[in-house]
């Protein structure tokens, strides 16, 4: 059995960034497991531009944010294991993996970060019902062929949900030359960034059928059309709105899940909001010496967030393993206030941290002209304006070393409050 | 006549829809921008709308069958469908760099389309870069 300090698994963006912290922060011994035949994630199919504008200050496509990252990575002394499957993981922080060249590969890790990111919810998981035919994808799966396989997967196209990817592959099988029938969304708020509905919707003319959902799928070898019907403010479809649209390809943008299999293995504690794991202040879990960063512990908008919640597991294995960490004599549980979903991190379990903490969160609703307040025992400790908060778009807050310090009890909340203008 | 054009500005997640009035193509009024940036935005917006060109091109004897490539800089919103045909004509051979010039000069426009990311050749013995 082999011995290492660090175990990545998931060489996507937060495995790249959480390897070369890890390295950065002096340890010298970490692995890096991908089953894919190279680093890079889902990054490089994504050609389009809107990455990296808080980790380089420039916009790059996801291709391009990944060749940096490789790049770095190829400065380190990261052993990069590509074509590797991890099979099993334990709580005494045993890996078991296989690939073609080495076999079965027996790790006893010092401390391991999960980066395994998420995964694209199916038409299993919408429940849509219909016929089985061919031409039945998820957005990611024709972005890979589009721009990977370099192959077009119809000619008439209708997509469900209005999620980011839902509709880059809107404007991109557009420029490719299929017709883009329209986007239906169950909601009556588009799923993705305001950007993408400006510069992949509105730029091509493709319309965007909001409160609206597909309610059958016709076709016996091949699509042939779907059923979409407006629905009610239960979300459920309304029959006398029911028209039927001729498509060849029907394309599903309906969320990503976190893919926590090898969490739940190693006995990780996961979140029922986030459907991720529960971290800390340094990313680390319930479980000692096994930390998660990215797409695993909770889908980010950007990626921008997701190398950064790496490079701060990074820190936190070196850290753990350095014996540098302090811990507190009680945990700090974070709360979800007023018109907050769900927050990350969850827990602080350190103190005298050497930087601020940066906490993620998602609101309820959309709300105009508010304050984001973080309290704890009914003291405020920081407020931030926001001019708006909308469900799709995360909010940041960063909270500095002494303030999480001051904080005596077992609780820190934080809320979004009304502003009066 | 008067007439006006909505644009959405994409600056902020506030996402606001802003009103450009015209007339005889000249700008009259900005409306509906909770900030001053948005008026710039709306007058970019209407009268030069600018996007980076992405795409992607066959390379021959590529470990992958497509590069995806960029512009350097913004180009006309209303060039990009043609601009993504023109840089399909571009022949490549791998292995190319990122960053390598793929097409100079496209439409005289002073911008050049640039490879995203490093592709080597083919290795069907060893496909672990």
């Amino acid at each position: 059995m082999h011995e290492v300090d660090v175990v990545v698994i998931g060489g996507g963006p937060a495995g790249m960034a959480a390897a070369i912290s890890a390295y950065e922060s002096g340890i010298e011994d970490v692995w890096l497991l991908e089953r894919d035949y190279w680093v890079g994630g889902i990054l490089p199919q994504c050609i389009h531009d809107g990455f990296g504008n808080f980790v380089f200050g420039e916009m790059l496509t996801g291709s391009e944010y990944a060749q940096r990252y490789i790049n770095k990575l190829r400065e380190t002394g990261v052993k990069v294991r590509p074509n590797t499957m991890v099979l099993k993981i334990d709580q005494n922080r045993e890996i078991t993996a296989v690939n073609p060249s080495d076999g079965l590969i027996e790790v006893k890790a010092k401390t391991i970060i999960l980066s395994m990111g998420c995964r694209e919810r199916t038409r299993y998981q919408v429940l849509i019902p219909g016929s089985r035919p061919a031409g039945i994808y998820t957005a990611g799966v024709i972005q890979r062929y589009i721009n990977i396989e370099g192959l077009m997967p119809g000619k008439k196209v209708v997509i469900l949900g209005s999620g980011d990817v839902g509709m880059i592959m809107a404007r991109r099988l557009t420029l490719e030359g299929a017709k883009v029938k329209g986007v239906y969304e169950i909601t009556k708020t588009p799923g993705g960034l305001t950007r993408n509905v400006v510069q992949c919707l509105e730029d091509y003319n493709i319309p965007l059928h909001l409160s609206h959902t597909i309610t059958n799928i016709t076709g016996r070898y091949r699509v042939e059309g779907v059923t979409v019907a407006e629905v009610d403010s239960e979300l459920r479809p309304i029959k006398e709105t029911e028209r039927y649209v001729p498509c060849d390809t029907v394309v599903l943008s309906v969320g990503l899940i976190p893919e926590n299999e090898l969490s739940k293995m190693a006995g990780v504690e996961i979140e029922e909001k986030t459907k991720g794991p529960t971290v800390d202040e340094q990313m680390q879990t319930s479980v000692p010496g096994i930390f998660a960063c990215g797409n695993v512990v909770n889908v980010y908008d950007l990626v921008d967030d997701v190398s950064e919640s790496a490079e701060r597991a990074g820190k936190g294995v070196a850290a753990s393993i350095g014996g540098k960490l302090e811990r507190r004599k009680t945990p700090i549980r974070v709360k979800t206030g007023r018109n907050v979903n769900y927050i990350v991190p969850q827990i602080i379990r350190n103190k005298n941290l050497n930087e601020s903490t940066r906490f993620y969160f998602r609101v309820k609703e959309t709300e105009k002209s508010v304050g984001v307040v973080v309290s704890a025992n009914g003291d405020k400790l920081l407020e931030k304006r926001e001019r708006i908060v909308r469900p799709p778009e995360m909010v940041r807050i960063n909270v500095p070393p002494d303030t999480l310090d001051k904080i005596k009890g077992d609780e820190l909340t934080i809320d979004v409050e009304e502003r009066k203008k | 006549m008067k007439k006006s054009y909505f644009v959405t500005c994409t600056l902020c997640p506030m996402g606001c829809r802003i009103e450009v009035v015209v007339e005889d193509g000249k700008i009259l009024e900005i409306k509906g921008n909770e900030c001053k940036k948005g008026e710039k935005y709306a007058i970019d917006e209407f009268s030069n709308p600018c996007r980076i060109l992405t795409t992607t091109v066959r390379i021959q004897g590529g470990l992958l069958p497509k590069l995806p490539v960029r512009s350097t800089e913004p180009i006309p919103k209303k060039l990009i469908p043609s601009g993504v045909k023109e840089v399909k004509k571009a022949k490549v051979k791998a292995p190319v760099n990122y960053g390598d010039v793929i097409l100079r000069n496209i439409f005289n426009l002073g911008v050049d389309i640039v490879s995203s990311r490093d592709l080597e050749k083919e290795n069907k013995e060893k496909k672990n870069g």
